[in-house]
């Protein structure tokens, strides 16, 4: 029996597929902005990794148990962050979302996204049943939809949404009673609509947004314009791609964004379905890996933590997927790994130290 | 309670494979997505993508020119810039509309009303804000590269008529091609074409309209041109050589431009109906329609109650007046049922069918020879009585009148010969007899257009020979129709004609008589409104005067027809001009000809811009054009092929 967690019990497979999924990303950034006035983003990518790892080492290196006994504390300091990036965080492209931090930009949302895992975790391991009364749901749903607000006022839609899953994965892993799950399913049928018939109270982008998705073909120009020339990359990429460097909707810039939000279209027209092929079992296996990790965690809160990791970056795999083939409205959720940005490429990767975390101690009492 | 940390339950083990099972579900359905999009559409899509990326770009071909009868340009076509605004950065080009408009001198209304109406295009198409730059606008452009990268340059070809209003209305304009057009030949023509609109410029459209080449470039997102793939270069168009002899038209239209009535000249070839000249006034400068014509102007053109547009050469239907003298002697002689030997007596009127009908003055004693040369209406009131009017009708359309001359320009009409027939058909009743008397001198329902009458003159001159008028030269589809007129007819006939302008008792009064020329004609005057309206309304609208002239009499080398509007006498309004072009004739052929030094044409030649200059030949002088040989130097030189049209389109970065 082991005393200590070591950097050994890492688990190197899981990083072999997250260093493989970083590495297609780096080539495909390159690829993407090379010709244009903004060579050299790869490097600045690579150095997030780096600041990632860093992050990934120090999160493990903290017993989760600690982490999760300060979950009411590092809760109040998420809120209050959000608070503050409000009121007086800088906006760019007419969102506040950034604060500046000793020199960088800090996205506060992202580490709203870790935060929320400890704090879901906890409050799931507190419970100690197998089956969630109405009250522990609608206590989960208040801690869920406090941070979901602040981020959405932002305005940052994406980042919002991500949050949920975290909630309903664990949910649903704590138990849920038949006729609760039913009711929550009526609810959300209900809700559906009804927030339609609230769409005006959405920001004016989101509102174009949503009316783009609904009918692509009457807004060209628009957003409409950027779903059609991501489909339009991605399906002239065909089976084989184009090669690497030389799809003309990446190179000439008609798919938008094609380093960040669309690098998967990007990479599908250079690559061709072979390519996504490879990136979306990369994906998988990413996940069943970590599921593996939650299965062979100690105690339920360890659980708890990775299926939370588990559910966003699943969330986001699946939802930029989807609109880079038309099929979800562009919300600016990016591809965990792939897209260019330096908060959600730290995220990751911490949020990756705290499944290392877990997986380190399975062995240690 | 136990605290949150005591481990005393398992892990959910099934639940967590259901959550395997569901990612592999999901993962599932987005490689489907992508295999739908990149494989089962990927040609639908590599489609739009290569639409996405290559814009084709035309290169306008150059019109080909238009020479005269010996070489010299009546019109060409010469390079010359646009002025483009870009639109990739709308907000930028607002901030800037300012400067803009008074660098460019662009009304603010007109400039801002082009943005408004371009809102919902693609933002990479520039929209052209000044058709025709000037020099200055230019300089303008260049020197503001930096502060205004949203202006840019484009070569377009441009028509150009160096003599301004010069035989406009024959040589005609051009402008945008019609929706009908392109749906006729939707291969070849394209929104935005230059297509010949009247005159010359569209009958002979399809030979001196070029082929346009096609550049095709790769652009990127804001439709910056990365690099061009290929180029298919422009084929010019072919000049064509006109049978318009540049100094006869000078002449003509320096008169009229003198008397600065409206009117009309032809001048032709009476043995093979090439045209030497055609005139029409007033008329308008076809420049003017070379760029973009204003809608103000053009609507102006076209509710000008003095018609500019009308070419009246060949559209002007109108009372002959005695020139239809000549038809009636011919049919007299020709028909043989009256004799030759016929006389009248003319008192100054005579009464027919209890009507009076006037004469100019008494003549006496008048026979055919005399009816001819003084022109008595009462020789012919009684001519046409014995005629009737369908014998009348059956010369008049043999000899060409009633019909169109067929000559090579679009919209001629057909003017009228009055029958029975034609009165049942279009008036519903009988003919009146009484009508019969005005026909016979030129007047009343018979109506014809300045070509028609020199056709019909130069035919009964030269033995019933209907040539067809034309202006393209070395042309062979033009055939000639024939009606045989005996040659005693054709001496008497033109012999009457002769004396018209050398014998003392002429209607000319030996006033445009010409030395050494066998010089024949008849004058016209024929009035627009009867004598009881004038006499009801108390005023007296100026007859309009007609003069046919022809030399040498007989099979003459040249046939003028004149009308000259409002012009009052026949012989002192029209016959001078003819008398003009005559002598201008002859002393061609006797190589002392000179173009009087006055400047010959109304109207401005086009501004030529810097850059045409540099492109092109000098500009031909608007007056004096040089001789030279076809094909022209500067028919040459447009014939190269088009510099890139597009020279930069936008170069900002993302």
């Amino acid at each position: 029996m082991k005393e200590r967690p070591r950097i050994h019990d890492f688990d190197w497979t899981l990083l072999a597929i997250v260093g493989a999924i970083s590495g297609i990303g780096l080539l495909e950034i390159y690829s993407s902005t090379h010709a244009s006035g903004m060579a050299g983003m790869q490097w600045k990518q690579l150095w997030w990794i780096g600041i990632g790892i860093v992050g990934m080492f120090i999160i493990s290196r903290i017993d989760y148990h600690t982490l999760l006994d300060q979950a009411p504390t590092l809760y109040i300091i998420g809120l209050a962050s959000l608070l503050v990036v409000l009121v007086m965080g800088y906006s760019r492209l007419g969102a506040k979302r950034w604060i500046a931090l000793g020199g960088f930009n800090l996205q506060v949302s992202e580490i709203m996204k870790l935060i929320i895992i400890i704090v879901l975790a906890r409050y799931l391991s507190e419970v100690h049943t197998d089956r969630l009364t109405l009250q522990d749901i609608a206590k989960i749903a208040l801690l869920t939809l406090v941070p979901v607000a602040l981020i959405l006022k932002q305005p940052d839609l994406g980042t919002a949404m991500v949050l949920v899953p975290v909630a309903l994965v664990g949910i649903f892993l704590a138990g849920i009673e038949w006729k609760h799950a039913a009711v929550g399913a009526l609810a959300l049928a209900i809700l559906i609509p009804v927030g339609w018939g609230m769409r005006t109270h959405l920001k004016p982008y989101q509102q174009q947004r949503i009316q783009t998705f609904l009918h692509p073909e009457e807004d060209q120009r628009g957003a409409g314009y950027q779903i059609l020339q991501s489909e339009i990359a991605v399906g002239s990429g065909g089976f084989w791609g184009k090669g690497f460097g030389k799809g003309s909707q990446n190179q000439l810039g008609f798919v938008p964004v094609r380093y960040s939000d669309f690098i998967l279209a990007a990479m599908a027209e250079e690559q061709g379905f072979i390519g996504v092929c490879v990136v979306l079992l990369l994906y998988l296996g990413l996940i069943l890996r970590l599921v593996d990790n939650a299965q062979k965690a100690k105690d339920k809160a360890g659980m708890y933590v990775v299926m939370g990791v588990t559910a966003i970056l699943g969330f986001h795999v699946l939802v930029n997927s989807s609109m880079v083939i038309g099929y979800m409205p562009v919300t600016g959720i990016p591809l965990p790994l792939m897209s260019y940005g330096g908060s959600a490429t730290a995220f990751v990767f911490m949020a990756l130290g705290l499944v290392m975390n877990v997986r380190m101690r399975r062995f240690v009492n | 309670m136990a605290p949150w940390n005591a481990n005393d339950q398992k892990i959910p083990q099934g639940r967590l494979a259901l959550v395997s099972y569901v990612s592999v579900f999901f993962v599932v359905l987005l490689l489907v997505g992508f295999w739908k999009l990149e494989v089962v559409q990927s040609d639908h899509f590599s489609d739009l993508a290569e639409k996405n990326q290559v814009r084709s770009i035309p290169i306008i071909a150059p019109r080909g020119a238009m020479l005269d009868r010996e070489g010299r340009v009546l019109v060409d076509s010469y390079p010359s810039f646009s002025i483009l605004l870009l639109r990739d950065n709308i907000k930028q080009d607002e901030k800037n509309l300012p400067l803009i408009e008074e660098g460019l001198g662009i009304d603010h209304q007109d400039l801002q009303g082009q943005l408004d109406a371009a809102r919902f295009e693609p933002k990479f198409q520039p929209i052209v804000i000044k058709p025709a730059a000037t020099e200055a606008d230019i300089a303008f452009v260049e020197s503001h590269r930096a502060d205004l990268p949203m202006l840019d340059l484009m070569m377009v070809q441009r028509r150009r008529y160096p003599h301004g209003q010069m035989a406009a209305n024959t040589i005609g304009y051009v402008g945008e091609v019609s929706q009908q057009e392109i749906d006729k030949n939707p291969d070849r023509y394209r929104p935005g074409d230059i297509v010949g609109k009247a005159g010359l410029e569209k009958e002979y459209n399809q030979q001196i309209d070029g082929t346009d080449g096609m550049r095709r470039v790769v652009v990127n997102s804001i439709g910056k041109v990365m690099r061009t793939l290929d180029d298919v270069e422009a084929v010019p168009g072919k000049p064509i050589q006109l049978t318009i002899d540049y100094d006869l038209q000078a002449i003509a239209e320096a008169d009229f431009i003198k008397n600065g009535k409206a009117g009309a000249l032809i001048a032709m070839d009476g043995r093979t109906g090439e045209v030497l000249a055609a005139v029409s006034r007033p008329t308008f400068d076809p420049n003017d329609f070379a760029v973009r014509i204003p809608p103000k102007e053009w609507a102006a053109l076209n509710t000008d109650t003095d018609t500019p547009l009308l070419n009246r050469t060949i559209q002007a239907q109108l009372a002959p007046g005695s020139v239809f003298k000549v038809v009636m002697a011919t049919a007299m002689l020709e028909s043989k049922a009256i004799p030759p030997t016929y006389t009248a007596y003319c008192p100054g009127a005579a009464t027919f069918y209890g009507r009076i009908f006037h004469c100019d003055h008494s003549h006496g004693v008048v026979d055919l020879h005399k009816g001819i040369v003084a022109s008595c209406d009462v020789f012919f009131y009684n001519v046409g009585k014995m005629l009737g009017i369908d014998r009348i009708a059956y010369y008049a359309t043999s000899l060409g009148l009633g019909q169109r001359t067929g000559i090579d320009l679009p919209s001629e009409e057909p003017g009228l010969v009055p029958s029975e027939e034609w009165s049942q058909r279009v008036n519903h009743h009988k003919w009146y007899p009484g009508s019969t008397i005005s026909v016979a001198i030129g007047q009343g329902a018979v109506m014809a257009t300045p070509v028609q009458l020199a056709r019909t003159i130069a035919a009964i001159a030269s033995g019933g020979t209907l040539v067809t008028p034309h202006l393209l030269k070395n042309a062979t589809n033009f055939p000639s129709k024939s009606f045989a007129i005996s040659d005693d007819t054709v001496e008497q006939v033109t012999a009457g004609m002769w004396g018209v302008v050398n014998e003392p008792d002429g209607t000319t009064e030996g006033s445009v008589k010409l030395q050494d020329v066998d010089f024949a004609g008849k004058t016209g005057t024929a009035q627009t409104q009867s004598f009881e309206l004038q006499n009801k309304l108390g005023k007296h609208v100026k007859e309009n005067g007609w003069f046919v002239g022809l030399a040498p009499r007989r099979n003459p080398e040249i046939v003028v027809a004149a009308l000259v509007q409002a012009g009052g006498w026949g012989s002192t309004s029209a016959a001078p001009i003819v008398r003009d072009v005559v002598k201008a004739y002859y002393d061609k052929k006797a190589g002392r000809f000179q173009l009087p030094p006055a400047p010959l044409t109304a109207g401005t030649p086009p501004p030529s811009s810097a850059s045409a200059a540099r492109a092109a030949s000098p500009p031909p002088s608007t007056t004096r054009p040089a001789p030279v040989s076809a094909p022209h130097p500067s028919s040459a030189s447009v014939a190269r092929p088009t510099p890139p049209l597009v020279a930069s389109v936008g170069a900002q970065q993302p």
